[in-house]
């Protein structure tokens, strides 16, 4: 067990307070670190946790406040000061080079150098003891890095930490692409790097792990400091009750709809991007909300549904058509319609028209003889654009010009222009602003009154509960239960999404 | 307000800004005391067309592949095998027709190969047309046994004649040809929903995709359309050279390419017009006739080109920073 120092603490960030424009990312955090002490820092997405890291590592300038290292004043200009002051990041995406060695990634920009030449020796000596340290099988000097799992990726980077001679290292959402092998001896190279006296400061959603390695936890909400102490004086109902918060139930407009037969069910599918098996009924009119944590498989499962991804066994059906091989193009002739998470990235081809973007899933009632009737597809557009109040000045308009939530109801609009009877939403509302977020919810809604079948994958919990009829909640690509709304409560999702199961009331 | 007049200004610019170009080329040698004369004749223009139709009727086909993401630079080993093969057949004594509808459908074929490796293995199209340059130029050496194929004269040899034989033609009718295909293509380009998913392709796959659009078998096409292109410039190499030359045309992809380029395309995808490919080969056309006509080795030529290539793109790249 590592004393904690009576001395100062190796890291204290005082009233740290963050905006972005008019979002608000942190209001006065206070944070300390001790020596030698895994620090757990947790909070629902958006609660301010990389804020706070991106503003110790310096990749950011916080508005106000003061940060100490071992009551020394910090204020980085950039991160390579915060890595010279001893403070290191590992992302969850990996910052290697793929083609170089274990020994070169480690050294990249670290080279020591002596009048213009590189002390190999040296290097050499101070790589192998942080390969010492962190002991893993696969990695030795000059392992090429990328015929390295993930895990041990993840090993050289820690490594390349230490080489750093970090003595604050940040680890985000380490685990999440981990086998549990893996983790097991991440776990064992925390503890060693503990003796060490490396402080580190964990950030994960896998609370169950947390409550494992970490010694101390801290709890964000909305960008506020809410709770920290000792983990072992606390249970992880009280954390989830941390993080969730007791909110107060948003007004989401209620459209009256009746729920009909399956329209799409789900059979053993297992894609290949999946996590695992997924067995799923979906029915006219009903609004399916798809609870998780990030990367717990849902949006790979939209994607093998809707035939981006190939399916690997199982199968789907949709009506009383069953599939084994699916294709975009043979899905929305079936009716179905991916909204994609990635909005810029996939959902929209941002230098195309609005128009274009509008009705590329389906030219036909603009096409004769191959060639488009423009100034059809123009009105029929501009239609749209009217009825849901997309702001924009002309059909032709190129859509990287509209903003955040219009270009979303472009997409959206999109699913609707092609008359789809299965709408897969992933993440619809995400980083767009309030108002189209509430006109979002009515046309689900709406489009639920006109018996068409919606699965609304959302990691924002208040608006899964409601929008939704039914929610079922994801763990590690496992459909674990469904359960109508009324039947489910924040802090219940929650858990199940994190722990895999629902936890007994003691 | 003036933020609106700065707007149309530039709205304006980006419309005439290839033209601007082209005028600009035809300025600068009209005012050089030494060619102005000769340079501004009306022989002299036909001429430049002519000269032109090769390379562009490549570049038709080279804006489809550009726009739609992808590159090739096998075109003008294409060209090249394609001429060899007419000049082949004809001097098989196979009907001119036929050996030209063998020279652009095999054109086409070349084409098809491209577009079915660039889908089907998990090679960038700069690779794969890498490598059909040195195969079709390699297979056009072989077929030819590595010389020049001589070919009787036929009416096939009056495609490129600059006095053409019916004489109310005015121009050679490999000319028309290409002007008649430019129209099509434009219009095919920004009228035709094919045309759409060509740009949407090269705009973001991936959302192509998504849209259910069948991006390899559009890719195919388009390859395959853009060898056809090839295969008639093949046809139009042999007809203005009378032989087939298996060593004709060497680096003229990179003239292709050019000419898209300088028109507004953008090897990114998602971008590019005939228009605007069409400006493009003639500024590099008057450039280099404009330069023989001053004597000038051909060298200058060479650099001049390459210097517009490259102020053409900062442009066009500025032009976006802006907009963005």
């Amino acid at each position: 067990m590592v004393e904690s120092q009576v001395l100062a603490p190796p890291l204290r960030m005082k009233n740290i307070s963050k905006s972005f424009g008019a979002t608000c990312a942190l209001d006065s955090v206070n944070f300390a670190l001790q020596k030698g002490e895994v620090h757990a820092l947790l909070g629902e997405n958006g609660a301010g946790k990389s804020t706070l890291v991106k503003i110790l590592s310096g990749a950011i300038k916080p508005d106000s406040g003061s940060m100490f290292l071992e009551d020394s004043p910090y204020a980085p200009s950039d991160p390579l000061e915060g890595k010279k002051k001893g403070i290191s990041m590992i992302y969850q995406e990996l910052n290697l080079a793929p083609h170089l060695t274990v020994e070169e990634n480690i050294l990249l920009g670290n080279e020591i150098q002596s009048l213009g030449f590189v002390r190999r020796r040296e290097m050499s000596r101070k790589v192998r003891r942080a390969l010492e340290v962190v002991n893993h099988p696969e990695i030795s000097l000059d392992t090429p890095v990328r015929k390295l799992s993930v895990g041990a990726k993840q090993v050289v980077e820690i490594a390349r930490a230490l080489v750093d001679e970090a003595k604050i290292l940040v680890m985000d959402e380490p685990t999440s692409s981990l086998s549990l092998e893996d983790i097991h001896r991440l776990f064992q190279i925390i503890k060693s790097l503990k003796a060490q006296g490396v402080s580190i400061i964990y950030i994960s959603h896998f609370l169950e792990e947390v409550r494992e390695v970490a010694d101390a936890y801290t709890v964000l909400r909305d960008g506020k400091k809410i709770d920290s102490g000792k983990m072992e004086n606390t249970s992880l109902e009280e954390l989830i009750q941390m993080m969730v918060g007791q909110r107060l139930v948003e007004m989401f407009p209620r459209v009256e709809h009746k729920i009909g037969e399956v329209l799409l069910s789900l059979n053993h599918l297992k894609g290949k991007k999946m996590q695992a098996e997924v067995d799923l009924n979906l029915h006219r009119g009903e609004i399916l909300g798809v609870a998780g944590l990030i990367g717990a498989g849902r949006t790979e499962m939209l994607r093998t549904a809707f035939g981006l991804d190939s399916i690997e066994r199982g199968s789907l059906k949709i009506g009383s058509v069953s599939f084994i091989k699916g294709y975009p193009w043979r899905m929305i002739d079936q009716g179905m319609g991916l909204l994609s998470e990635d909005r810029q990235g996939e959902g929209l081809a941002l230098a195309r028209t609005i128009a274009d973007n509008m009705t590329l899933s389906d030219f036909s009632p603009y096409c004769r003889f191959g060639f488009l009737q423009i100034k059809k597809q123009n009105r029929a557009v501009s239609d749209f654009i009217q009825r849901m109040k997309i702001k924009a000045q002309s059909p032709i308009q190129p859509v990287l010009s509209l903003s955040g939530g219009n270009q979303q109801k472009v997409a959206l609009a999109r699913l609707l222009h092609q008359e789809a009877d299965i709408l897969l939403l992933d993440e619809p509302t995400r980083g767009i602003d309030v108002v189209s977020k509430s006109q979002i919810y009515e046309w689900i809604g709406e489009l639920a009154r006109q018996r068409k079948a919606i699965l609304f994958v959302s990691s924002y919990i208040p608006e899964l509960a409601g929008v939704c009829d039914n929610i079922a909640v994801f763990h590690r690509g496992n459909l674990v239960e469904i359960r109508p709304a009324s039947e489910w409560d924040a802090q219940s999702i929650m858990t199940v999404a994190t722990v895999g199961r629902a936890i007994e009331n003691a | 307000m003036a933020m609106k007049g700065k707007k149309r200004l530039q709205v304006l610019i980006n419309w005439l800004g290839p033209f601007l170009g082209l005028i600009l080329v035809i300025l600068i040698f009209s005012s050089l005391p030494e060619v102005q004369d000769r340079f501004l004749r009306l022989s002299n223009f036909k001429s430049v067309a002519t000269q032109s139709v090769i390379v562009a009727l490549g570049a038709l086909g080279m804006t489809f592949i550009i726009i739609g993401g992808g590159i090739d630079l096998s075109a003008a080993s294409n060209i090249a095998l394609s001429s060899v093969v007419v000049a082949y057949a004809i001097n098989g004594g196979i009907p001119p027709l036929i050996a030209i509808l063998i020279g652009i459908f095999l054109g086409g074929f070349v084409g098809f190969i491209n577009g079915s490796l660039i889908t089907s293995l998990r090679v960038v199209p700069f690779i794969i047309t890498l490598g059909m340059m040195g195969i079709a130029r390699g297979v056009a050496k072989w077929i030819a046994g590595n010389q020049k194929i001589d070919a009787p004269l036929t009416w096939v040899n009056e495609l490129m004649a600059k006095s053409p034989r019916p004489s109310w033609l005015l121009m050679a009718p490999g000319v028309w040809l290409m002007i008649v295909l430019a129209l099509a293509m434009a219009i095919i380009l920004r009228r035709t929903v094919f045309g759409r998913h060509v740009f949407a392709i090269g705009s973001n796959e991936a959302t192509a995709r998504l849209c259910g659009i069948r991006t390899k078998r559009t890719k195919i096409i388009i390859y395959s359309l853009a060898g056809l292109f090839c295969g008639l410039s093949g046809v139009m190499e042999f007809s203005r050279l009378t032989v087939g030359d298996p060593t004709v045309a060497v680096g003229l992809e990179l003239d292709i390419i050019a000419a898209v380029v300088i028109g507004g395309g953008s090897l990114n995808g998602g971008e590019g017009s005939i228009l605007g490919t069409m400006i493009g080969v003639f500024i590099m056309a008057f450039l280099r006739n404009g330069c023989t006509m001053m004597g000038w080795p051909n060298y200058i030529q060479e650099i001049i080109i390459g210097a517009i290539i490259v102020a053409a793109v900062s442009l066009d790249q500025f032009r976006h920073r802006r907009e963005a």
